[in-house]
C-alpha cells in the first residue's frame, strides 16, 4: 500500500518520524512545511508545502491547494498525520480521494484535543489521543509516541 | 555546555534575556543559544545563533550537559531521545508568546510525571539553572527511537484492514 505521512514542522514532525516502524513494508511519501526536512527522511519521497495555521485564511487555502495537488498526483491508500493545520488538510484531501485517514493528536495536547484535531477527529477514519483521559467513543488511546 | 533553544515557533525574549543573565553569573560555563529571528533582546554572554541547520542543532544538543528551552514537545522529545536533562519555561499567552497556554499544560503534566524540570517564571528559571549547574545533572526521563509498541501495533492493524 501507499502511505502519505504529513505533519507541520517542529514537534508534530518529530512525533510523525517516531511512528516509522508502523509504515514498514509500505510505500511511503512524506510531506512537511520545511524544505530542509528532506534530509531527515533520506531515501523517501518528500514534498514540502507552505506552512499555514487557522489564523491566516489565505495561506490556509493556498496550503490546502498544495496538499490536494500532492494527494491527487500520488493517490495514497492511507493518509496519516500528527497535525497540525497541514495535517488536517491531509485528512480532508484523503477524504476527497477516498483514502483511509488517520489523525494522531499531538502529545502536546494534554488537556483538550486541539482545534484542528476537533475537526479532524470528526472526519478521519481513525483518531488517536496520546493521553488516556482524553479518549472517548471517537478518539482512541493506544499508547503514545514516547516509548 | 548549556544549550538554550527557543524551538521552531519564533523568538522567546523572556527565555533568552533571563538565560543571558544566568550566563553572566556562570562565566566558566559555555552557553550556546538558538534564538530564532524576530526577538528584540541581543544576548551578550551567550553564543547566539539565529539560523541553525538540523545538523548543527544536533551537534549542540548532543554536546549539551543541560538543555533549557520553551515547553515544546519537539525539543522535549529530542531531550528524551538523547538522554539530556531538560528545563523548560512555558511560552505564555499573556506575554503574546503563543496563541494558547498549551505549553503551560504540557509542562505541568510532564512535571507531574517527573519527566522534565519546569520553571514557571524568570525568577524560578534563574534559580533552577544556578542550582542545577552546581550539581550532577541527570536526565529525568528517556525514550527509545520509536513510539510505544502499543501505538505502532494499533496503527499497523488499522492499516491492514481494507478500506
Amino acid at each position: 500500500m501507499k502511505i502519505l505521512a504529513i505533519a507541520s514542522a517542529g514537534g508534530h514532525w518529530i512525533q510523525l518520524l517516531r511512528l516509522k516502524p508502523a509504515f514498514e513494508g509500505h510505500e511511503l511519501i512524506f510531506v512537511s512545511t520545511k524544505k530542509s526536512f528532506k534530509d531527515t527522511v533520506d531515501g523517501y519521497e518528500f514534498h514540502s508545502i507552505p506552512d499555514a495555521s487557522r489564523w491566516n485564511k489565505m495561506k490556509l487555502l493556498y496550503s490546502l491547494m498544495c496538499v490536494l495537488k500532492i494527494v491527487f498526483l500520488s493517490r495514497p491508500n492511507i493518509i496519516i498525520t500528527t497535525g497540525a493545520a497541514p495535517g488536517l488538510m491531509g485528512i480532508i484531501a484523503g477524504k476527497v480521494i477516498g483514502a483511509k485517514t488517520v489523525w494522531i493528536d499531538s502529545i502536546a495536547n494534554v488537556e483538550n484535543i486541539s482545534m484542528s484535531g476537533r475537526i479532524a477527529t470528526s472526519i478521519a477514519d481513525r483518531s488517536y489521543t496520546q493521553w488516556p483521559d482524553l479518549s472517548n467513543s471517537k478518539v482512541t488511546f493506544n499508547g503514545s509516541v514516547l516509548s | 555546555m548549556i544549550f538554550v533553544t527557543v524551538g521552531t515557533q519564533g523568538a522567546f525574549d523572556r527565555l533568552i534575556s533571563t538565560m543571558d543573565q544566568v550566563a553572566e553569573l556562570l562565566p566558566h560555563i559555555t552557553f550556546v543559544a538558538q534564538v530564532s529571528t524576530g526577538g528584540s533582546y541581543k544576548a551578550k554572554h551567550m553564543k547566539a545563533l539565529e539560523f541553525i541547520s538540523p545538523t548543527e542543532f544536533d551537534k549542540y544538543f548532543s554536546a549539551a550537559e543541560l538543555v533549557v528551552s520553551h515547553a515544546g514537545m519537539g525539543t522535549i522529545i529530542s531531550a528524551f531521545e538523547r538522554e539530556k536533562p531538560i528545563l523548560v519555561l512555558p511560552k505564555l499567552v499573556k506575554y503574546g508568546e503563543h496563541r494558547n497556554d498549551h505549553q503551560l499544560a504540557t509542562a505541568k503534566r510532564l512535571e507531574s510525571l517527573n519527566y522534565v524540570h519546569v520553571a514557571y517564571d524568570e525568577q524560578q528559571l534563574k534559580e533552577k539553572v544556578l542550582s542545577m549547574a552546581k550539581g550532577a545533572l541527570n536526565p529525568l526521563h528517556s525514550v527509545g527511537k520509536y513510539a510505544s509498541l502499543e501505538l505502532i501495533n494499533s496503527l499497523q492493524n488499522f492499516m491492514a484492514v481494507p478500506a
